[in-house]
């Protein structure tokens, strides 16, 4: 008998174990801490009122994204928000750790600008104050949310008490269809196994369909891993990882580049591995997705119908979904395509990236927002804006109606005061269709960048399959 | 650093719903500035306490007598879920919130209650659904009491149930430990780690911005 396999989540938890502290509770190195302007310098403040300095200000690293303006020159920044930022810029200046400030290359959503930085490499622990952190597991990083209290815990320790999760897999198998992206994928998996479904374990997903993908698809798929309860996603580094991280403003150079790839060679799952559950996928029935609902569970293919509480046994759930029904303002049993919408947002940590906004311009290229939709791009950061500039797609899109603007969270959660108004209907490319998360009563569909420019074309929900491109 | 936690006996409020998010729990935009610890307890369920023009719904359970003075909320499946802002912990604990008892729980969330000296405790759906029926029977006066060191729960009718805990976790809470100061007692392990480390993995410690 040999040594039993190991799973990628073993490997790289194992190799960041300071002290064992129980049988399954470890004290972790925290490789790369990033801030950004809601918990940054509160965390920090926190920590100087202790007398407490910060244990290793070179692997922390900031940028304000949450309250900020996305508005042209940030007019418009709340008050409040423009002393956040005020306040991250003094106390990570007066503790030394790196800022990205706004309008510098590397400023943007956090969970945008770690990859594209080559901050977040395969093998790193990562963590910052923000639940959608287990994006960057898309690289092959251990990275997940912690609260205010770890966030001062680790600015204090650079490490972070832990218990082991259970692991599960998600094979995706089989080839997506046209017209379907990662967005659709993870969506479907979240409507299959539930908003619960994987909470308390650490999720790697995997098979053809994740090798298939782009690494920005892969961190799409990551993203939403805490809205199927797991705080952690990860997928195995691949060559194409490699290739993406390849000659990035923070990644190794040179020899030590080498000597990188060479250890993270060695962090796939071995083929032997255990995992505490399975779960697989075959890619090739899914079709676009959209969300009817308040939680990311509540989701059907674009084709479906708005479920019927009448047709439901269970009177919890039957609870459950009159609830959101109402929430949202929608007919049961009525097609969920052709429901009219207000707005349109594409941006967040989980679509903001170069390859979204493309996706989202092949829609739109040539067409013109539907009158009396609004409808924002708000890029993921300084630098995917600057590309996307130089593309001409800013031209592209605000020629047909949509609002360009600058490189932040922006309404995905609302913290800056863009809100979708009271009743209103969004077709979002964010993660979270929560009561009132897009403002108090906005009513948000999830969607994927094409869908969701398809739905600004339109003016109604809509399957972008039939859009002719 | 949080309160320690030992027994309680107190009114406890049924919220059923599942996939109650934090975002329910508590907007972000009470949540945006540094002053905003005390300022929380009203703004806890917001948009389920509060109608659209400020004033209180009566339908909501923790506007009604005797729920209002609630220390135990029994929650649906999945309470907690989403954003990790530990405010959402905040406002509960500044609405006077010191047990939550539900099937599961968001995975931050369950941490950052324990950060603060609420203990949630996971026990199996027919229990919870249990009690929230009989706290009903008893329209709210009917108490539940917990006792950590033993790991009960009792029914207002006296049914005890156990409750399994990290000992690590119900250790801190009867204690009120600091984890900052333990885990800097451990510094030298810590540097030594990080000696060892910057050795084996050097990209992670001298991560320099190539030109």
């Amino acid at each position: 008998m040999g040594t039993p396999g190991r799973t990628l989540l073993t490997k790289i938890w194992d190799q960041h174990v300071i002290a064992r502290l129980s049988e399954d509770t470890d004290l972790l190195h925290v490789d790369r801490h990033l801030l950004h302007d809601l918990g940054g310098s509160r965390g920090l403040l926190d920590l100087k009122s202790r007398g407490l300095k910060v244990h290793n200000p070179e692997l922390t690293f900031a940028t304000p994204d949450h309250a900020i303006s996305t508005a042209q020159g940030r007019a418009g920044t709340i008050k409040i928000g423009q002393e956040l930022l005020a306040a991250l810029r003094t106390e990570t200046s007066a503790t030394g750790i790196q800022m990205f400030d706004i309008d510098q290359p590397g400023q943007g959503i956090v969970h945008v600008i770690g990859p594209e930085l080559g901050l977040s490499l395969p093998g790193c622990l990562i963590v910052c104050g923000d639940s959608h952190t287990c994006t960057h597991g898309g690289l092959g990083a251990l990275a997940f949310g912690i609260g205010s209290s770890e966030l001062t815990h680790v600015l204090a320790t650079q490490a972070l008490i832990q218990r082991r999760p259970k692991t599960m897999r998600v094979k995706c198998e089989g080839k997506l269809p046209l017209g379907v992206v990662a967005k659709d994928l993870i969506l479907a998996l979240i409507g299959h196994i539930g908003a619960a479904g994987g909470t308390g374990y650490a999720v790697e997903y995997a098979g053809s369909a994740i090798r298939d993908l782009p690494i920005e698809g892969r961190l799409t798929i990551c993203n939403l891993s805490i809205e199927l309860g797991a705080k952690m996603g990860m997928v195995a580094p691949d060559e194409k990882t490699y290739e993406y991280l390849r000659g990035r403003a923070y990644a190794p150079q040179g020899e030590m580049w080498e000597q990188a790839i060479n250890a993270w060679r060695q962090l796939p799952s071995d083929p032997d591995a255990v995992f505490d559950e399975e779960v697989v996928i075959d890619v090739a029935k899914i079709i676009p997705q959209v969300t009817w609902g308040i939680s990311p569970e509540h989701v059907i293919g674009v084709d479906g119908r708005i479920p019927d509480p009448q047709a439901i046994g269970d009177p919890a759930r039957r609870a459950a979904v009159e609830t959101a029904l109402d929430y949202m303002g929608l007919q049961p049993g009525a097609p969920i395509a052709g429901t009219p919408v207000d707005w349109v947002f594409i941006g967040s940590c989980t679509n903001s990236r170069l390859s979204d906004l493309r996706a989202a311009a092949d829609v739109v290229r040539g067409r013109k927002v539907a009158p009396g939709v609004r409808a924002w791009v708000v890029p993921g950061s300084e630098t995917v804006k600057r590309e996307a500039v130089a593309e001409g797609l800013d031209k592209l899109f605000t020629d047909a109606g949509f609002e360009w603007r600058e490189p932040g969270c922006s309404m995905c959660l609302a913290a800056n005061g863009e809100t979708v108004a009271p009743g209103q209907r969004s077709v979002s490319t964010s993660n979270r269709n929560f009561v009132g998360r897009q403002g108090p009563r906005a009513r948000t569909h999830l969607a994927s960048p094409a869908s969701a420019a398809a739905a600004a074309i339109a003016g109604a929900i809509t399957d972008v399959r039939t859009m002719g491109r | 650093m949080p309160k320690p936690f030992d027994k309680l006996t107190a009114i406890a409020a049924p919220i059923m719903r599942s996939n109650i998010d934090t975002d329910v729990i508590i907007r972000i935009e009470r949540l945006v500035g540094n002053n905003i610890r005390g300022t929380l307890g009203k703004w806890a369920f917001g948009s389920l306490r509060y109608l659209p023009d400020g004033s209180e719904n009566p339908a909501f359970i923790l506007n009604r007598e005797p729920y209002r003075q609630a220390e135990i909320l029994v929650t649906g499946p999945n309470f907690g879920c989403g954003s990790s802002r530990e405010g959402a912990v905040w406002s509960l604990q500044e609405m006077g919130i010191r047990a939550i008892i539900g099937s599961g729980f968001g995975d931050i969330f369950f941490a950052n209650c324990f950060q603060n000296g609420i203990l949630p405790i996971v026990v199996d759906k027919e229990i919870v659904d249990g009690l929230a029926a009989e706290i009903e029977t008893t329209q709210g006066a009917g108490r539940i009491s917990v006792d950590l060191e033993a790991q009960t729960i009792t029914s207002p009718s006296g049914q005890r149930h156990n409750f399994e805990i990290d000992p690590r976790r119900r250790e801190g809470l009867l204690q009120g430990l600091d984890e900052v100061a333990l885990t800097l007692q451990r510094d030298d392990e810590i540097r030594s780690f990080q000696a060892a480390d910057r050795t084996a993995r050097p990209w992670i410690h001298f991560a320099r911005k190539s030109a």
